[in-house]
């Protein structure tokens, strides 16, 4: 953010953290579900991440070198957008599927809109939503172990038991990255630790799609199975590394709690009443569209002006 | 005949209605998902087009002012259903594609927008032929933008597949959403287009005397201030 000269009346606020240093420690927190998905589904996870990483870094750059633009690619954002979007693709993908989406994610979701800070909605999860609607069958084959399998969402959808504790673990199908809630956890730590999120996107999210599913379900206040669908499916992830992303999030503390909110009632409504097991991103971008409402309608009111006398 | 000539390059290039004036926008997002319905839609349009703007010109001095854009509806609604019947006669492929799109032409914007702005005003033979140049520069942005969706979106271009079979393709673009991508980018390559090529660009010419309905998008609307000066 160097490059903003738009300098206004003091107090200034300084801060130790650069634009790079903050997506090298997001970077850091994905390290444990990375991992876990490598060690998980084997080589393909580790080629899907590295395929997909470079061909966003190389897009973001190749772009800023075609339009003479200053060179960006230093602050790592593109590198946490091209493994957010590996995390976010079935682990037997074919290689060039991150490639395509990586593209698109920079060139139509972040550059065309004015590069870092700019774009309307989670890049990663754009070029995810753009692959799932080109290539849906692709997107959607959980093979594991072997065996073509359903992701537990649509297990419990279909009615069938689960195993809770597999669930947590992260040793069931899915996504490179969703499957285990400890690494994602964990990451989550390492990012609040470092004052990188702050809780209150992820904990009105987590704590509003629970009370929605608990009332809107069916399944009534079945512990079970509201861990379960804490659990599986990308909420987690989502919850976590992509909600909070700064510049498709609200600014305001008060907006943040309504965004989260929205963010817990659209996944509930998509995971009970859509045609699909699954609907983090799509909550999660069409969220990020109404950002821009939510910031104005919870601006806070500036010293001396408005209220009572 | 260089005012037709002008009046044609008016039409396809400098004023496009589908990548400069963001005119019809209705039909080009949603009947280009192949470019045969592109090309389709574009020439139904320009017959319907060129039609109008005859027979409004020719009844522009007694058309009463205040009742003329009833009047204008009237003649196009005639004309569109006169289409409608023919291509349900003879192409009936094409009236099943485009489907609701071809009544929808009576509320096209372009055709109410060149009877207002061009045919009450000028002389037949021009407005032929603004007519004619603004339907084939509609039809021209049409088929690009059906091109564009069904060679990416369907692997084909009009109707013939050139991938092989199975082979996977960015379906997206068939949908709507491929639509405005493709629109956005058209527009912003023109616009690319038009800022290199036209540095120097000329000086206004106008021969409007106000600016409501003019479809002059060089001076944006300024023309009575500048006049005022």
């Amino acid at each position: 953010m160097s490059d903003l000269y738009n300098v206004s009346s003091g107090p200034h606020v300084r801060d130790k953290y650069t634009t790079g240093k903050i997506m090298a420690i997001v970077l850091l927190a994905l390290i444990p579900a990375s991992v876990y998905g490598i060690y998980h589904f084997g080589v393909n996870a580790a080629i899907l991440i590295v395929v997909s990483i470079v061909s966003c870094v190389l897009t973001e750059l190749i772009y800023e070198i075609v339009m003479k633009q200053k060179i960006t690619v230093k602050d790592l954002s593109a590198a946490v957008t091209g493994l957010l979007l590996a995390l976010n693709m079935p682990p037997t993908a074919a290689w060039w599927l991150p490639v395509i989406g990586g593209v698109f994610a920079i060139i139509f979701v972040k550059m065309l809109f004015g590069g870092i800070g700019q774009n309307f909605m989670n890049p990663a999860l754009g070029g995810r939503c753009f692959l799932v609607i080109c290539f849906a069958a692709r997107m959607t084959d959980f093979n594991y172990d072997g065996i073509t399998s359903a992701t537990p969402l649509a297990r419990i959808r279909a009615g069938e038991a689960v195993n809770l504790w597999d669930m947590i673990k992260g040793n069931i199908a899915g996504t490179v990255g969703e499957t285990s809630l400890i690494a994602i956890v964990l990451g989550a730590c390492i990012m609040l630790a470092f004052g990188i999120i702050d809780l209150k996107i992820p904990a009105a999210y987590i704590i509003s799609f629970t009370i929605f599913m608990g009332l809107f379900s069916g399944r009534g206040w079945d512990v079970s199975y509201l861990i379960a669908q804490l659990a599986g499916g990308g909420l987690m992830l989502g919850a976590f590394f992509m909600a909070t992303d700064y510049a498709t999030s609200p600014i305001t503390p008060g907006g943040k709690v309504v965004y989260g909110i929205l963010l817990g009632i659209m996944t509930g409504i998509f995971r009970c009443f859509s045609s699909t097991a699954e609907g983090v991103s799509f909550a999660i971008i069409f969220c990020n569209l109404l950002v821009p409402i939510i910031e104005k309608l919870t601006l806070p009111k500036c010293f001396g002006k408005g209220g009572e006398a | 005949m260089s005012k037709s000539m002008e009046r044609l390059y008016n039409g396809v290039i400098k004023e496009n209605p589908t990548l400069v004036l963001m005119l019809g926008m209705c039909p080009t997002l949603a009947v280009t998902t192949s470019a045969i319905n592109g090309v389709g839609m574009g020439l139904t349009t320009t017959v319907v087009l060129v039609m109008s703007n005859l027979l409004i010109s020719m009844l522009r001095k007694v058309i009463p002012d205040k009742v003329r854009i009833p009047a204008f509806i009237v003649i196009i609604a005639s004309f569109v259903t006169i289409v409608q019947l023919l291509l349900e006669a003879y192409i009936p492929s094409l009236y099943a594609a485009l489907g609701i799109y071809i009544p929808l032409i009576v509320v096209n914007c372009i055709i109410l927008g060149r009877a207002e702005a061009y045919a009450s005003k000028n002389p037949v033979v021009p407005s032929i032929f603004d007519g004619l140049g603004m339907g084939l520069g509609f039809t021209l942005g049409l088929t690009l933008i059906g091109m564009i969706r069904e060679i990416l979106g369907a692997g084909a271009i009009f109707g013939f597949r050139f991938l092989p079979e199975g082979m996977d393709t960015l379906t997206i673009f068939i949908l709507a959403p491929g639509a405005f991508f493709v629109l956005a980018v058209l527009t912003a390559v023109m616009n690319k287009i038009k800022q290199a090529s036209g540095k120097a660009s000329d000086p206004i010419q106008c021969s409007m005397e106000m600016c409501s309905g003019c479809m002059n998008t060089e001076c944006r609307g300024r023309m009575e201030e500048i006049e005022k000066q």
